[in-house]
């Protein structure tokens, strides 16, 4: 049964991803970020079908188990490309596009394979332990990819603030994911208290966090990342 | 097995990630020097803002005209701040290093508060200038 911090959650999450849209618009940034915006419209579409699959079938069906772990585990490989796309951004003075291009589509094509052909060998056994482990990889896969991106940037010197903002703010989702889905298969008794509130919080972090750096953070405005990493003297 | 060095690794990384995105928000008032005026108010004397410090300067911009433009800046530092004064408390177990580290992430949000409040008096001063010359 979902209480009213669930829909309260929801309800955050879809009007943070419309600041985001509305902020990409309005700072004419829509060709830099498209991926990025195709990402948090698909994000809000499945919100929607969450909600339509709450409201007929219930909250324990098996029809909202399905559709919450398959478009979740859909929606976090279509975030690797928005992360391919800040790979190009930080490479593009290189000329490394084509190289980049490359690498990410087998690197996708990969995933998508593995995941295919695992939930293929588990098909007798979709909604338990198996979902867990999936989304589990696949964020993880994401903490490991935005972990090398923020490496690139530093060693590139990279300036562009909003570019580092949107990256950290990534990697602050995907880690915090991978982490509650790890917990979830080492104690899935702490799911129904703890647990299952990371992954909603995380899907009003992300596009707030974006919508944020979008609104305030202009494109042209340099923080050399090396200040970040400064220890206490 | 997998799930637990997954759980740590993912641990250290979400730890990392959430300090430089909190500097990173931080950091852009580190390039503001403090005007004398909010030293006048505040009483800060040296370049550094005092960890403990914090809690008085938000007092202080709280009793300012919001500007509208800064309140999800300050919620955010806010939250940090209220993290890193939890982990300061706790840190006599971890040792001194981390009371070290704490103090200093700290002094960088108390740092950011006295920034927030020169803007915001400066927004006043500005606004009561303004009502004078529309009543002249």
């Amino acid at each position: 049964m979902l209480g009213p911090l669930d829909y309260a959650l929801w309800c955050l999450g879809v009007l943070a991803e419309i600041a985001v849209v509305v902020c990409v618009i309005r700072t004419k940034s829509f060709l830099r970020y498209y991926s990025l915006v195709f990402y948090i419209l698909c994000d809000a579409i499945v919100t929607s079908g969450l909600f339509y699959c709450v409201h007929y079938y219930g909250y324990s069906s098996t029809q909202y188990a399905y559709f919450y772990y398959y478009s979740d585990s859909l929606l976090t490989l279509l975030l690797f490309w928005a992360v391919i796309q800040f790979y190009l951004q930080t490479f593009e003075e290189m000329g490394a596009s084509k190289y980049i291009g490359w690498a990410a589509a087998i690197m996708i094509v990969a995933t998508a394979i593995f995941s295919y052909a695992v939930v293929h060998q588990n098909r007798g056994n979709l909604t338990g332990r198996f979902v867990v482990e999936l989304g589990q990889n696949l964020y993880f896969v994401g903490v490991v990819l935005t972990y090398l991106l923020w490496g690139a940037i530093l060693k590139l010197r990279e300036t562009r603030m909003r570019l580092i903002q949107l990256v950290l703010a990534l990697g602050i989702y995907f880690s915090a994911d991978a982490m509650a889905y790890a917990l979830r298969n080492l104690f899935p008794s702490l799911e129904p208290m703890v647990l299952r509130w990371i992954p909603p919080i995380m899907g009003v972090w992300l596009p707030m966090a974006w919508a944020y750096t979008m609104a305030k953070v202009p494109e042209d405005s340099r923080l050399a990342p090396a200040r970040l990493m400064v220890k206490a003297q | 097995m997998i799930a637990a060095i997954i759980c740590v690794m993912s641990l250290a990384v979400f730890t990392q990630f959430f300090v430089w995105y909190c500097r990173s928000i931080l950091a852009p008032s580190r390039n503001v020097s403090l005007s004398d005026r909010v030293r006048e108010v505040t009483g800060i004397v040296s370049q550094d803002v005092a960890p403990d410090d914090f809690n008085r300067l938000l007092q202080l911009v709280r009793l300012c005209p919001e500007r509208g433009d800064d309140r999800s800046e300050i919620r955010a530092v806010g939250l940090y701040y209220r993290i890193l004064a939890i982990l300061k408390g706790v840190s006599i177990m971890a040792g001194p290093r981390v009371a070290e580290w704490a103090d200093h992430e700290r002094r960088d949000c108390s740092y950011f508060a006295a920034v927030a409040l020169d803007r915001r008096i400066s927004y006043s001063r500005d606004l009561f200038t303004q009502q004078i010359s529309d009543r002249i």
